[in-house]
């Protein structure tokens, strides 16, 4: 059982408890809106870190009551058995749409999707693109792992060239399958989205940085300024057959050469 | 004047074992079990005998939000 009124997130509201002669501070505990469950997620995976951040962030800002999330087909297509707040289920890659439907009836909610690869930059694409090039006043949460990670391991369109997959068993040749798909660079011919950035979570710095973007996208919702995306370079490292470190390594090292990191657009920062 | 230390706890039931925690901490204060546990993980345990500067390198990059960590501070009377 974890103290209530103890602090949470990286310390950022902390609260002391007295004992006889000492002092306690919590300076680190899990965010109380992630539900006390062992997740499904493979050892080192970058879903878990996602969802923690997401539970802290929401937390911060505090709108876990208002909060309603729409999740994928794929891996995190039981985010809504980890993270307490309420969450619907969209068809494969329509989780764009149905967040439209949801943020237009319900104006006053914070409306966000979780996506990965598959769900966002295949089957999803067109939602993904006319959802942005609306303007929707939404938050996109793009998990890119340059895999299909549910189905065991299949080429996504975020494959590295050169990249081994069960479906390009040679790497990924362009001849055929043609290139990694840069979805924030993508979005950045359109004029409506507000808030496009690419980031990861494979270092303490980086999860510190995605943490803080992912409250800019939140607050840009919250302050009606239109539609955000985040693009999260996410470790796999069951699928690219790898040690976690390795995998870590593996997206310092060689991911960010084809997506570079950075915010992409940023139109508040700009008025 | 005060004496300040800071503990470590691993949510073990959390844990997968996937090490980030160790390779990230500057000072060795964690380490991978040797032994499997009931779950058959090898588990994130914390050496007793380092010591913890709290800087939440470990806490941060956790994936499975398995790492608590608390400042306990003890007044010295002079």
């Amino acid at each position: 059982m974890r103290s209530g009124n103890a602090g949470n997130g990286m310390g950022k509201k902390t609260t002391t408890k007295r004992t006889e002669s000492e002092v306690k501070r919590v300076l680190y505990e899990r965010p109380r809106a992630l539900l006390d469950v062992h997740t499904h997620y493979c050892a080192g995976c970058g879903h878990g870190t996602m969802h923690r951040l997401l539970a802290e962030v929401l937390e911060e800002l505090g709108v876990l009551e208002q909060a309603i999330g729409v999740a994928p087909v794929g891996c995190a297509v039981l985010a809504y058995d980890y993270v307490d707040i309420d969450w619907t289920e969209a068809a494969h890659g329509r989780a764009p749409a149905v967040a439209t439907g949801l943020k237009r009836v319900h104006p006053d909610k914070v409306v966000f999707t979780y996506q990965g690869d598959g769900d966002l930059a295949s089957i999803g694409m067109a939602e993904t693109i006319h959802a942005a090039n609306r303007g929707e006043n939404i938050t996109v949460i793009f998990i890119n792992n340059a895999i299909y990670g549910m189905t065991q391991g299949q080429m996504a369109p975020t494959t590295l060239i050169g990249q081994k997959t069960k479906t390009t068993p040679r790497g990924r040749d362009p001849e055929t399958t043609g290139y990694p798909l840069k979805v924030c660079e993508l979005l950045d011919q359109l004029v409506a989205p507000v808030l496009l950035a690419r980031t990861t979570v494979v270092t303490p710095k980086h999860v510190r940085q995605t943490k803080a973007l992912l409250k800019k996208a939140f607050q840009c919702q919250m302050e009606n300024v239109g539609y955000s995306l985040i693009e999260v370079l996410s470790p796999c490292p069951t699928y690219w057959h790898m040690t976690p470190m390795e995998a870590y390594h593996f997206i310092e090292q060689t991911v960010t050469d084809s997506f570079p990191l950075g915010v992409i657009r940023d139109v508040k920062d700009r008025a | 004047m005060s004496d300040k230390r800071f503990e470590v706890t691993i949510l073990t039931h959390f844990c997968k074992g996937c090490g980030l925690c160790v390779e990230f901490c500057p000072e060795g204060k964690l380490y991978i079990e040797q032994k499997p546990d009931m779950r058959g993980i090898q588990a994130a345990a914390v050496r007793a005998d380092v010591d913890c500067t709290g800087c939440l390198q470990c806490a941060t990059i956790c994936p499975d939000a398995a790492i608590e960590i608390v400042r306990v501070e003890a007044p010295v009377s002079t």
